[in-house]
């Protein structure tokens, strides 16, 4: 089982809704700078949670992704899935 | 109060303030009027997909564009080719007439744009992700870069005009009745209208719908595929791209300082119902089907099947849509036909529709009566993008006091008795243009344009 990185979320984030000149996905407080700020909405956190899906195998149920404010926030959410599934 | 919302004789003046233009012709407004006055055409053998297999093998294709310059890196992936098109034309169009939306009332700056198509490309990117590897694998942004109003919407949410924002799906003839709409709007409370309209239908889905109409050309040689008003007409090239315009009260270009390319004076849009009976092209030997159309005799037509083509000037004949539409876009404009100092045409590239649209022209104009023009020869049939961009040239054109002639023609269809300009640009400083369209089912739309006092282009 592969790991889960912040860079992971970047590079997903980076894939799935692009960037534009504003966006500063490799600053130092990325991880706790909300989705919103950095421009990115509902539909690119649903395209988020599609792809770690299909990429780590797991099932993220509906909304609960969503919720989260953060990238810190959808890693810390997302390693915790990932261990539940090694069980 | 009429039932558009608009009390009579409230019409304030509508004008054009700036141009976004991308096209087969080029990026740009001044790039796409440099082919049109040097005849250069965009059209060739289609190189997004590989058109072997395909019925149809050329199309106008807009050279050059890479959305990643063009259009802001967010919006890259979340929308599709149509939408970034008009993303970027907006934003030249703004920055042509000199607007910046940040300075202006947000709710009194409106967004109407016509679409034909919507994003088929994206959609038939997703499409195929579902079938071949799953639900899960389509895309989140499919929900809202397919669907027509995305244009709109991005355009809308990008510059922060926050105004009566809307689509309009008639076909071709959809970029006139954009504009229509704007005019409407400027009378009811905005001060500043982008307009216009773009498709980019390039894709092997996007092709095969558009196939079904039995229209489009399926000569191989770019220069011979579309030939329309000629007597070697054979359909026409489907093509992509259209242009973006900034309509303002004259109040409120006047209160900015900014000139105008020209104003909308007249509008006018009917329906006519009988347009998909008109003959699709025949099988082999199309040059025939004017010769026999000429006389009022019935036209042979693929199917073994036979339709009556329009003859306005018999008695019998049922009244023409495009005669009636025109004649009230010329009442709208309050001008006498001969007012009116050059008409870009539909140009269907059809030998009936030609022949249709050609009457409709001699029947309010006279034999010859009004020199006329079409372009989009250059650029193929643009869809929801044509009349847009037929309307930016028109307001060029205007501006350059010269009629831009139609490139590659050859021989005049028999029957088309209309002068059409050929060969060279005239230098005749039109004051006045009339733009048609007609859209598949039978949308037809006319706009009637007059110069402003905007002349940088005037040699």
């Amino acid at each position: 089982m592969p790991e889960f990185t912040l860079d992971d979320v970047r590079r997903i984030l980076r894939a799935s809704g692009g960037v534009d000149e504003q966006t500063d996905l490799d600053g130092e407080h990325f991880a706790d700078t909300a989705f919103a700020d950095l421009g990115y909405d509902s539909l690119a956190l649903l395209e988020l949670v599609n792809r770690i899906e299909r990429e780590y195998g797991i099932q993220i149920p509906d909304g609960d992704l969503a919720h989260t404010q953060t990238p810190g926030e959808a890693l810390a959410y997302v390693r915790a899935r990932l261990t539940e599934a090694r069980v | 109060m009429s039932a558009s919302g608009i009390r009579p004789g409230r019409r304030g003046r509508s004008v054009v303030t700036g141009l976004g233009v991308v096209a087969p012709t080029g990026i740009g407004a001044a790039r796409h009027w440099e082919s049109v006055l040097s005849g250069k055409s965009g059209l060739g053998r289609i190189t997004r997909f590989d058109p072997t297999g395909y019925p149809v093998r050329v199309a106008g294709e807009v050279p050059g564009f890479h959305a990643r310059e063009q259009v802001p890196g967010r919006l890259v992936p979340q929308t599709d080719r149509f939408t970034h098109f008009a993303l970027a034309a907006a934003q030249d169009a703004l920055a042509d007439a000199a607007a910046d939306p940040a300075t202006l009332p947000e709710y009194e700056m409106a967004v109407v744009t016509a679409s034909s198509s919507g994003g088929t490309e994206f959609g038939q990117h997703e499409m195929e992700n579902l079938y071949q590897k799953g639900s899960s694998w389509v895309g989140a942004y499919q929900s809202i870069a397919w669907f027509y109003a995305a244009t709109t919407g991005q355009v809308s949410i990008r510059h922060g005009m926050r105004g009566p924002c809307g689509v309009i799906c008639g076909e071709q003839a959809g970029g006139l009745d954009a504009l229509g709409q704007s005019r409407r709007l400027l009378d009811t409370g905005s001060r500043l209208v982008l307009s216009g309209g773009t498709d980019a239908s390039l894709c092997p889905y996007g092709l095969v719908a558009q196939l079904s109409t039995g229209r489009l050309s399926t000569e191989d040689d770019p220069a011979r595929a579309y030939l329309p008003f000629d007597a070697a007409a054979s359909g026409f090239v489907p093509g992509e791209g259209g242009a973006m315009l900034v309509v303002e009260s004259a109040e409120a270009a006047h209160a900015r300082g900014v000139p105008a390319y020209g104003e909308l004076l007249g509008y006018a849009a009917g329906f006519d119902p009988t347009a998909d009976a008109t003959p699709k092209l025949p099988a082999t030997d199309t040059a025939a089907g004017p010769a026999t159309a000429h006389d009022g005799t019935r036209l042979p037509v693929a199917d073994g099947t036979a339709a009556q083509p329009p003859a306005p000037n018999r008695p019998t004949a049922r009244r023409s849509v495009l005669v009636s539409v025109i004649r009230r876009a010329l009442a709208d404009a309050g001008l006498a036909p001969g007012e009116v100092d050059m008409v870009f045409a539909d140009a269907s590239g059809t030998p009936a529709d030609d022949l249709a649209e050609a009457r409709a022209l001699t029947e309010v104009f006279g034999p010859g009566g009004v020199p006329v023009t079409a372009p989009k020869t250059l650029t193929g049939r643009l869809y929801a993008g044509g009349a847009a961009l037929d309307v930016a040239t028109a307001l060029l054109a205007l501006s350059a006091g010269v009629v831009p002639h139609t490139a590659g023609l050859g021989r005049p269809a028999p029957g088309c008795e209309i002068d059409l300009v050929l060969d060279r640009p005239r230098q005749t400083d039109p004051r006045t243009a009339l733009v048609l369209a007609r859209g598949h089912g039978g949308f037809t739309s006319a706009l009637v344009v007059g110069a402003g006092d905007r002349d940088a282009l005037r040699r």
